[in-house]
């Protein structure tokens, strides 16, 4: 069976991380403050954890927000407590990079419904005291953004110099632009799209699948009857993983190359290059993600439509905005084509908003906005600087 | 299709650069823009145009241009520019949005060059215009004694590689204005160094003459 040759850590995160999050800074909001959700209920109390880089300086003008992707969190630039790999966008995000920690005040917070430390399904629920499992409420990418606000506001920073972000993470800096307008001075959604397609949909509706049909997920119960669905969520990972990839990339990468051996083995062991990848893509996922998570946030992105709150127009979602947009695309990604960002320009433009598009040729697909791409470091930091000039920030020399 | 936002042999000419390596056809058009205008420039190539705007103008600038490296290169320089198609997304934009939108060394490459002209008065409070003439008298006189389709310094792409499919003269231009109802507020030529011609000489004189040509236009009444 293929499901024995994923030998899954039998540790999983849990509700440690989840409520007690490794080198992060957390916010709790009491019953005071509570989470306002599009579901139509509150989330309340919940916390934020994020992480800080840089200084904010005396104007507080010069605070810089990242949104992560659906399997990021908040270490974007510092070694990740669980895997104690470096930051996901350390080439982007630190001293010197693109977004220059030594200029800007970067904030990056885990986003509600994830696993590492803002509030989620694998949260303790403090009614019950048990972890939330599928009894937290399905929550939305303007959920997400609104507890952003709420940090920021507890931060005390008023406007964000920038906010930035690909994936998942440029549908919350579109919902930042639509929803706070005022507060974003200019905005850079990467690799993303202001809806999700049936395809992507699909996609993830396949994922879900493989975690539900998971016998240890236990109709989302697995952290309180102490089982956890490794298997399920491992083949959501390995289907989505090919996703955001290309078929050139793949090609490139590994070919038809066996793995550790000179012929096939005439069996279901991964016998590919590219088999033993995925695998190992899925193994490791596991040790650090929660499986319910996976489905909220997944639930997430699906429901993100955009123009859908402003009459399916848009134009309208950009109306009069002050912010300037950068966004950019990549050539082979055909989970957020290149014509999703035309379509999020051309609104930009019919609202009279000032907006550049940049798209990269690359054969790294979706992912590329995570790897060395040198075109797309040139174009940030050239957007940054013209941003940071018009906001009278000083320029790097 | 390559829509060049001017040929390429302009960018490296270096009888035509004045102090600070500006074109001067360029300087023509800044000079044609008032201080503080939002622009539109289309084709704008590498932003060198909308660079000069931004830094002596002061003006809220922005660009469309077809080719990846353009764009690429424009947005690293700060500029807002966008990937597009002077033909197809001019349609996008809506009525009054800019102050000047201007077209520098693209009318020619362009297909529907009645319409780009005319989508760019509707955008548009003035229209900047600049062009190749194709009535100089060395285009004429190669046409006339080679035979064969003229090229020059200035336009040295053969007939079936060239980008530019609209060639049109100083007189050809002008009759277009009229067709579309635009009214022709300045009118520049520019003879092969990039100097101005002297300014009252006919129009026969400029068309004959004139290696360039820089239109401002408005909307006519």
């Amino acid at each position: 069976m293929v499901e024995a040759h994923l030998n899954v850590a039998q540790d999983a995160p849990g509700t440690s991380e989840a409520d007690n999050p490794r080198e992060s800074l957390v916010v709790h909001f009491g019953p005071d403050k509570p989470l306002k959700l599009d579901a139509g209920v509150e989330l309340s109390p919940f916390q934020i954890a994020y992480k800080t880089y840089g200084t904010l300086n005396s104007a507080r003008s010069n605070a810089v927000l990242i949104c992560h992707a659906l399997t990021g969190d908040h270490h974007v630039a510092s070694v990740h407590p669980v895997t104690k790999k470096n930051g996901w966008w350390e080439t982007m995000v630190g001293p010197g990079r693109p977004i220059d920690t030594e200029r800007y005040f970067v904030i990056c917070a885990n986003v509600v419904g994830a696993c590492m430390g803002t509030t989620g399904p694998a949260s303790t629920n403090p009614k019950t005291g048990k972890p939330w499992g599928l009894e937290f409420p399905v929550i939305t990418i303007r959920d997400m953004v609104r507890a952003q606000a709420m940090l920021l506001d507890h931060l005390g920073i008023g406007t964000l110099f920038a906010v930035a972000g690909g994936s998942m993470g440029g549908m919350q800096v579109l919902q930042w632009a639509a929803s706070y307008p005022e507060r974003v001075f200019a905005a850079l959604p990467v690799a993303c799209a202001t809806r999700h397609s049936a395809q992507n949909i699909a996609f993830h509706e396949v994922g879900r699948q493989a975690i539900m049909a998971d016998p240890e997920w236990r109709g989302g119960r697995y952290l309180i009857e102490n089982t956890n669905p490794r298997r399920g969520l491992a083949v959501a990972r390995m289907g989505a993983h090919i996703t955001y990839l290309s078929d050139a990339a793949l090609h490139r990468k590994f070919g038809r190359k066996f793995q550790d051996r000179e012929n096939p083995t005439f069996s279901f062991d991964a016998d590919f290059e590219v088999e033993s990848y995925l695998r190992h893509q899925g193994i490791s996922f596991v040790e650090r993600f929660d499986a319910n998570s996976y489905l909220y946030l997944t639930r997430a992105m699906d429901y993100f439509d955009l123009a859908a709150d402003y009459d399916g127009i848009l134009a309208n979602a950009f109306k009069n905005s002050p912010t300037r947009i950068c966004v950019v695309s990549f050539t082979s990604d055909w989970l957020f084509p290149t014509s999703e960002s035309r379509a999020i320009v051309h609104a930009l433009n019919a609202s009279g908003a000032r907006v550049s598009f940049a798209e990269i040729v690359t054969d790294k697909g979706h992912d590329a906005f995570l790897l060395d791409e040198p075109e797309l470091f040139a174009i940030v930091r050239g957007f940054l600087d013209g941003a940071a000039h018009a906001r009278g920030l000083k320029v790097a020399p | 299709m390559t829509l060049l936002a001017r040929p390429p042999q302009q960018r490296e000419a270096n009888t035509n650069r004045m102090p600070g390596s500006a074109r001067v056809d360029l300087l023509v058009v800044s000079q044609m823009v008032d201080h503080g205008a939002r622009v539109l420039d289309v084709g704008c190539g590498d932003g060198e145009l909308l660079k000069i705007l931004t830094e002596t103008k002061d003006v809220d600038g922005r660009g469309i241009e077809i080719s990846r490296e353009g764009v690429n290169q424009c947005v690293a320089k700060g500029l807002a520019v966008i990937q597009g198609d002077a033909d197809t997304d001019l349609a996008d934009y809506p009525d009054d949005a800019f102050d000047y939108v201007i077209l520098s060394q693209t009318l020619q490459a362009t297909w529907q060059p009645r319409q780009v002209l005319e989508h760019m008065l509707r955008i548009g409070h003035f229209a900047i215009v600049s062009f190749p003439n194709f009535g100089h008298w060395k285009i004429r006189l190669k046409l006339l004694f080679l035979g064969r389709m003229p090229r020059t310094d200035n336009l040295p792409d053969t007939w079936y590689d060239t980008p530019n499919i609209h060639f049109c003269t100083i007189r050809d231009f002008r009759q277009l204005c009229d067709e579309i109802g635009a009214e022709i507020e300045t009118a520049v030529a520019l003879n092969a160094w990039g100097a101005r011609l002297r300014i009252n000489v006919p129009w026969w004189f400029w068309n004959l003459f004139g290696e360039q040509a820089v239109f401002r236009l408005s909307r006519g009444r």
